[in-house]
C-alpha cells in the first residue's frame, strides 16, 4: 500500500498520516492480543496451567533463584529418581531464560512482581510481539494493509490462542513469535540483500533454537525456498546473502544451544540446509562465470563443466549417504521421524503416540482453529501469485509444508496458524483493495484518484477494527448464511483482481457487487471475531489443574489438583519418592516439591514402562516394583465420582502397552475383553485385579452405594476389596486424586527363625486370599 | 574429441583470466581473502580426514570459521561489486560496516567453542 501511494505521488502529509494510523493500529492490535488471552485470569485466577508450564515454571524459579551459571549446570534429583536428568543440557532454556530476563529487568526497576506472575503473562506478551511480528513479515510481502489485516487475523486466532493463554506457559508461546520474526527477517534480508539483516536474521534463529524443537522446521523450510528459487531460476546475489550467512552462522549459533549441541551438524534435520548450501555456490559460481563471460565461451563452459561437475556431486552425494547412513535411525530422531511417516510414532514409539497432541486433527479442529481463514487462504494463495515474487513464493511453500505437518500432528496446528493468518491477510487486503477501488472509481465525485488509494489504505485497516465492536452480537445464523454465498462470490473475485493490477483502470466491478461483497467480508471478518473470542473465553482458558462445571445448581469448582499437591507437601517428608503416571511428574514436583519417578519429559522409555507395568500388575508384585524404587506413596487420578474423563483409567491402556513394550509379560490382550477395554463385571479377572483397577476403586461402592463410574458410565466390575500392601492416605474432596502409601514390609516372626521365609511368603499369600474371598 | 575440448578448455581459461584480469583491484583482494579462507578450511578438512576429527568442537568452530569468514567475505564482495546492479544504492561503507559486524558476531560464536 505504502508503495502504491508513493507511485500515485499522494502528499507526504497524507501519508504521514497513514503511517501514524498504521502505528496506532498496530498497538490497538498488540493491545487486543493480549487482552484477548486474559480470560484464563479473570474467569479463573492467575495461575500456571497444565503440565510442561509447571515444570518451566519450577526451572524459572530455580534460574532466578541460582542464576544462570548454576542453572546451566543444574541436575535435578527430584524427577527421574533415582537416574535424575540434566536439566541444564536437555532443556530448550528460551523461554525460561526470557522470563528469567524480564523478571529481573522487572525487579531491578523496583516493580515486584513474583516469578509466577511474569510467567503467567509471558505468553500474552510475546503474542502481541508475534503479532507485529506478522504484520512485519506481512508488509515485506504484499504491503502495509495486508500486513495490519494479517496481524490483526494472528492477533485473535483460536489455534494459536490454545497455546498462549495467560499462563500457559510453554516454550511455543515465545516460539511463535521467534518463528515469525526469523522468516520476517529472512524475507527481509531477500528483499534488501542488506548482510545487517542477514546477522539478524541468524541472531533471531539462535533464539527460536534456544525456545523450541520445531526450529528444525525453519532450517528446513528455508533451505526448500532457496532450493525453490534456484529451481524456478529465480537466483539472485541476494538470495545468496540471506541464504549463505545464515546457514553458517545458524549452525555455529545453534551448536551454542546446550540441548542441540553437535546434534546441528550430525544429524539428518540440518543435512537439507548443508546440501543446499553446497548448491547454492555452485549456482552462485555459475552465475559469476556467466556474467564475466561472452555466451559463446560459456556454452563452451558449461559443456565441460557438466562432465566434471556430474562427477564431483556424485562424489558428494555419495560421502552424504554414507554420513546419513552411518548414524543410527539414518539420523533422524523419533519426532521427526514419526513427521514424515505419520504412521511411525504409533508403529514404533509408544509414548509419542500416547501423546493426544500428537494425534493426527479431526477435519472439525481445522474449523475450530484457523476456522474462516480455512477458506481464505486458497484466495491468498492466488494473490500469492500474483505477481509472484521471492517473498510471495516463500510465503506459499510455508503454507504448504504447514498444512502438511499440521495434517500429521494436532500439534503442529500452530505452525499453521501464523501461515494461515498471513495468507488470508493478503486475501482479505487485495479484496478490499479491489473493491473499494471499483466503488470510488465509480463514484463521481471522488473520481479523483489520486485520493483513492490512501482513503482506501486507511479504510480497509480499520474495518477488521470496527467489527470488532459492532458486529459481536450479530446473529450468528445469519452470518453463516452470509459467509456461504460470500464464498461463491470469492471465486470471480479472485480473478479481475490480477487482472487489475496489470490494468488498473479497464476492469471495474459494478458498483452493487462491490457494495454487497465489501459487507459480506467485513460479516465474514465478524464471525471471525465472535468465533475466536469465544474460543478463547470457553474452549481454551481452562487451566486444567482447577476445573469447573456448571450444572442446575450452579457453577462447581474442582481444585482437587492442587488440594492433593498440598497435601503431599505438608503431610509427607521432604525426599518422599511419589509414583505416578507420567503426566503428573511435573505438576508434582513443581507444586508438591517431593521427588517422582517419571514426568513428562519422556526421555527413558524404560523407566516409564517400569511404573506402567506396576500400575497394571496384581498388588503384591506392584508393591515389589515399587518398593525396589524406593517409592513411598502412589499417586493415581480418579475421574469416576464426578466424570472427569481424562483420568488414569482412561490412560490405562496406554500403560499397559508401554510397560508390555519393555516387560513381555504384560499383554495388552488380558486386559480386554473382546477387544474392547471395559472395567465392568464383564471384565477381564487381570483387569480387576491390576493396581490400578484397585486403587482407583477402592472404597469407591462407599459413595453411592452401587459404584457408579460416570466416565465410563457403568457399574464396576469389583466393588468390595480390600488393600493387602497399599493404605489409602488421603483422597481429595471429589475423589480425583487418591495417594495410597506403601505399606512396610511385614517384619519376620520372631520364633521361626529358620523356616520363616518360605513360610510368612506363602502365610501371607494365604492370608491374602482369604481376605480377597472375603467380600464374596 | 578430446583434442577440441582440450582446445576449447585453453580457450575457455584464457577468456576466464582475460576477464576476470579486468576485475578492479579491490575485488581481487576480496577474491585473495576467500581463497585464503578456503583453502585454510581444506587444510584443516584434510588433517579430520587424516587425524580424526576429536575435539569435535575445534574442528567445527575451525572449519565453520574459515567457512564463515569466505562466505561473508563472497557476500561484501557481492555488495560492492559497481557492475551489480542491485547493489547501486548500498554505499560501499555501509557494506563494510555489516561485513565486520557480521565477523564480529561469527567470530564471538566461534570463541565458545575454544578449549
Amino acid at each position: 500500500m505504502a508503495a502504491s501511494d508513493a507511485q500515485n505521488g499522494v502528499s507526504s502529509v497524507r501519508h504521514a498520516f497513514g503511517n501514524v494510523l498504521a502505528f496506532f493500529i498496530l498497538l490497538l492490535i498488540g493491545v487486543l492480543a493480549f487482552s484477548i488471552r486474559l480470560f484464563s485470569v479473570i474467569k479463573y485466577e492467575s495461575v500456571i496451567h497444565e503440565f510442561d508450564p509447571y515444570f518451566n515454571y519450577r526451572v524459572t524459579q530455580f534460574l532466578t533463584k541460582n542464576g544462570i551459571y548454576d542453572f546451566w549446570n543444574w541436575f535435578d534429583d527430584r524427577t527421574w529418581y533415582p537416574l535424575g536428568r540434566v536439566i541444564g543440557g536437555t532443556v530448550y532454556p528460551g523461554l525460561t531464560l526470557t522470563a528469567g530476563t524480564l523478571w529481573w529487568i522487572l525487579n531491578s526497576l523496583n516493580i515486584p512482581l513474583s516469578v509466577e506472575t511474569v510467567c503467567v503473562f509471558t505468553a500474552p506478551i510475546f503474542s502481541a510481539f508475534a503479532s507485529w511480528a506478522t504484520y512485519l513479515l506481512t508488509k515485506e510481502v504484499k504491503g502495509t494493509g495486508a500486513g495490519l489485516t494479517a496481524a490483526i487475523l494472528l492477533a485473535m486466532v483460536p489455534s494459536y490462542i490454545s497455546r498462549s493463554v495467560a499462563g500457559s506457559y510453554d516454550n511455543e508461546a515465545v516460539a511463535i513469535f521467534a518463528l515469525i520474526f526469523t522468516f520476517y527477517l529472512y524475507i527481509k534480508t531477500l528483499n534488501t540483500g542488506s548482510l545487517f539483516y542477514a546477522t539478524l536474521n541468524s541472531i533471531a534463529y539462535f533464539y527460536m533454537v534456544c525456545s523450541w524443537g520445531g526450529y528444525t522446521f525453519i532450517i528446513n523450510l528455508i533451505p526448500m525456498h532457496a532450493l525453490l528459487c534456484i529451481v524456478t531460476g529465480r537466483y539472485s546475489s541476494r538470495l545468496y546473502i540471506a541464504y549463505a550467512p545464515l546457514v553458517v552462522l545458524g549452525t555455529l549459533l545453534a551448536s551454542l544451544v546446550p540441548v542441540v549441541g553437535f546434534n546441528a551438524v550430525m544429524t539428518s534435520e540440518h543435512f537439507a540446509s548443508f546440501l543446499v548450501f553446497i548448491i547454492i555456490h555452485v549456482v552462485a559460481l555459475v552465475y559469476y562465470i556467466k556474467g564475466i563471460l561472452s555466451p559463446k565461451m560459456f556454452k563452451v563452459a558449461v559443456a565441460l563443466v557438466v562432465s566434471v561437475g556430474l562427477a564431483v556431486c556424485f562424489a558428494m552425494v555419495a560421502v552424504l549417504i554414507a554420513l546419513v547412513a552411518s548414524s543410527p535411525t539414518k539420523g533422524w530422531s523419533g519426532r521427526s521421524l514419526s513427521l514424515l511417516d505419520p504412521t511411525y510414532a504409533s508403529k514404533y514409539i509408544p509414548i509419542i503416540a500416547s501423546v493426544s497432541e500428537h494425534q493426527p486433527p479431526t477435519w472439525p479442529s481445522y474449523f475450530m482453529d484457523i476456522n474462516v481463514l480455512a477458506f481464505l487462504v486458497p484466495a491468498g494463495i492466488i494473490a500469492c501469485f500474483s505477481p509472484l515474487s521471492d517473498a510471495s513464493s516463500f510465503v506459499v511453500l510455508y503454507i504448504v509444508t504447514s498444512v502438511y505437518f499440521s495434517g500429521v500432528m494436532v500439534r503442529l496446528m500452530l505452525v499453521l496458524a501464523p501461515a494461515a493468518c498471513i495468507l488470508s491477510g493478503i486475501a482479505l487486503s487485495q479484496a478490499f483493495d479491489v473493491f473499494t477501488r471499483s466503488i470510488k472509481f465509480q463514484l463521481p465525485h471522488l473520481s479523483d484518484h489520486s485520493q483513492v488509494d490512501a482513503g482506501e489504505g486507511s479504510s480497509e485497516n480499520v474495518v477488521p477494527n470496527d467489527s470488532v465492536k459492532a458486529d459481536k452480537t450479530e446473529d450468528t445464523s445469519k452470518e453463516r448464511t452470509s459467509k456461504k454465498s460470500k464464498k461463491k462470490e470469492k471465486e470471480p473475485v479472485e480473478k479481475p483482481l490480477s487482472k487489475s493490477q496489470i490494468k488498473k483502470r479497464l476492469s471495474v466491478l459494478p458498483l452493487e457487487t462491490s457494495v454487497v461483497a465489501i459487507i459480506l467480508l467485513v460479516l465474514l471478518g465478524a464471525f471471525y471475531v465472535v468465533h475466536s473470542v469465544w474460543a478463547a473465553a470457553e474452549a481454551y482458558s481452562a487451566p486444567s489443574i482447577v476445573l469447573t462445571s456448571h450444572s442446575h445448581d450452579g457453577l462447581h469448582v474442582f481444585d482437587d489438583f492442587r488440594e492433593a499437591y498440598a497435601w503431599l507437601s505438608h503431610n509427607t517428608e521432604v525426599d518422599d519418592k511419589v509414583a505416578s503416571w507420567w503426566d503428573y511428574g511435573y505438576q508434582t514436583t513443581a507444586m508438591a516439591n517431593r521427588t517422582v519417578i517419571v514426568d513428562n519429559n519422556t526421555w527413558n522409555n524404560t523407566h516409564i514402562a517400569t511404573v506402567g507395568t506396576a500400575m497394571s500388575s496384581p498388588e503384591k508384585a506392584a508393591w515389589e516394583i515399587f518398593h525396589s524404587l524406593d517409592v513411598k506413596y502412589v499417586l493415581v487420578v480418579f475421574g469416576g465420582l464426578v466424570g472427569y474423563p481424562s483420568d488414569d483409567i482412561n490412560k490405562f491402556l496406554w500403560m499397559v502397552r508401554i510397560g508390555g513394550g519393555v516387560f513381555p509379560h504384560i499383554k495388552e490382550p488380558d486386559y480386554l475383553r473382546d477387544g474392547q477395554y471395559r472395567i465392568d463385571s464383564m471384565a477381564t479377572p487381570t483387569m480387576l485385579n491390576c493396581l490400578m483397577y484397585k486403587l482407583s476403586y477402592y472404597r469407591f461402592v462407599e459413595t453411592d452405594g452401587k459404584a457408579f463410574d460416570r466416565v465410563r458410565r457403568t457399574e464396576i466390575g469389583k466393588k468390595h476389596f480390600k488393600l493387602t500392601h497399599f493404605e489409602e492416605v488421603f483422597t481429595t474432596h471429589h475423589w480425583m486424586v487418591r495417594i495410597y502409601k506403601l505399606k512396610p514390609p511385614k517384619n519376620r516372626i520372631r520364633g521361626k527363625t529358620k523356616k520363616s521365609k518360605s513360610k510368612t511368603s506363602s502365610k501371607t499369600a494365604s492370608k491374602r486370599k482369604g481376605l480377597k474371598r472375603n467380600p464374596f | 574429441m578430446a583434442r577440441s575440448s582440450s582446445k576449447d578448455a585453453q580457450d575457455l581459461f584464457r577468456a576466464l583470466w582475460s576477464a576476470y584480469a579486468a576485475t578492479p583491484t579491490n575485488l581481487k583482494i576480496i577474491d585473495l581473502y576467500v581463497m585464503f579462507a578456503v583453502f585454510t578450511a581444506l587444510i584443516q578438512v584434510v588433517y579430520i580426514a587424516l587425524v580424526g576429527s576429536f575435539p569435535f568442537n575445534s574442528f567445527l568452530s575451525g572449519v565453520l570459521s574459515c567457512v564463515g569468514t569466505a562466505v561473508l567475505a563472497v557476500c561484501l564482495r557481492i555488495q560492492v561489486n559497481k557492475e551489480n546492479k542491485e547493489f547501486k544504492d548500498l554505499a560501499p561503507e555501509r557494506a563494510f560496516a555489516d561485513f565486520v559486524l557480521c565477523n564480529l558476531v561469527l567470530h564471538l560464536v566461534i570463541m565458545n567453542f575454544l578449549g
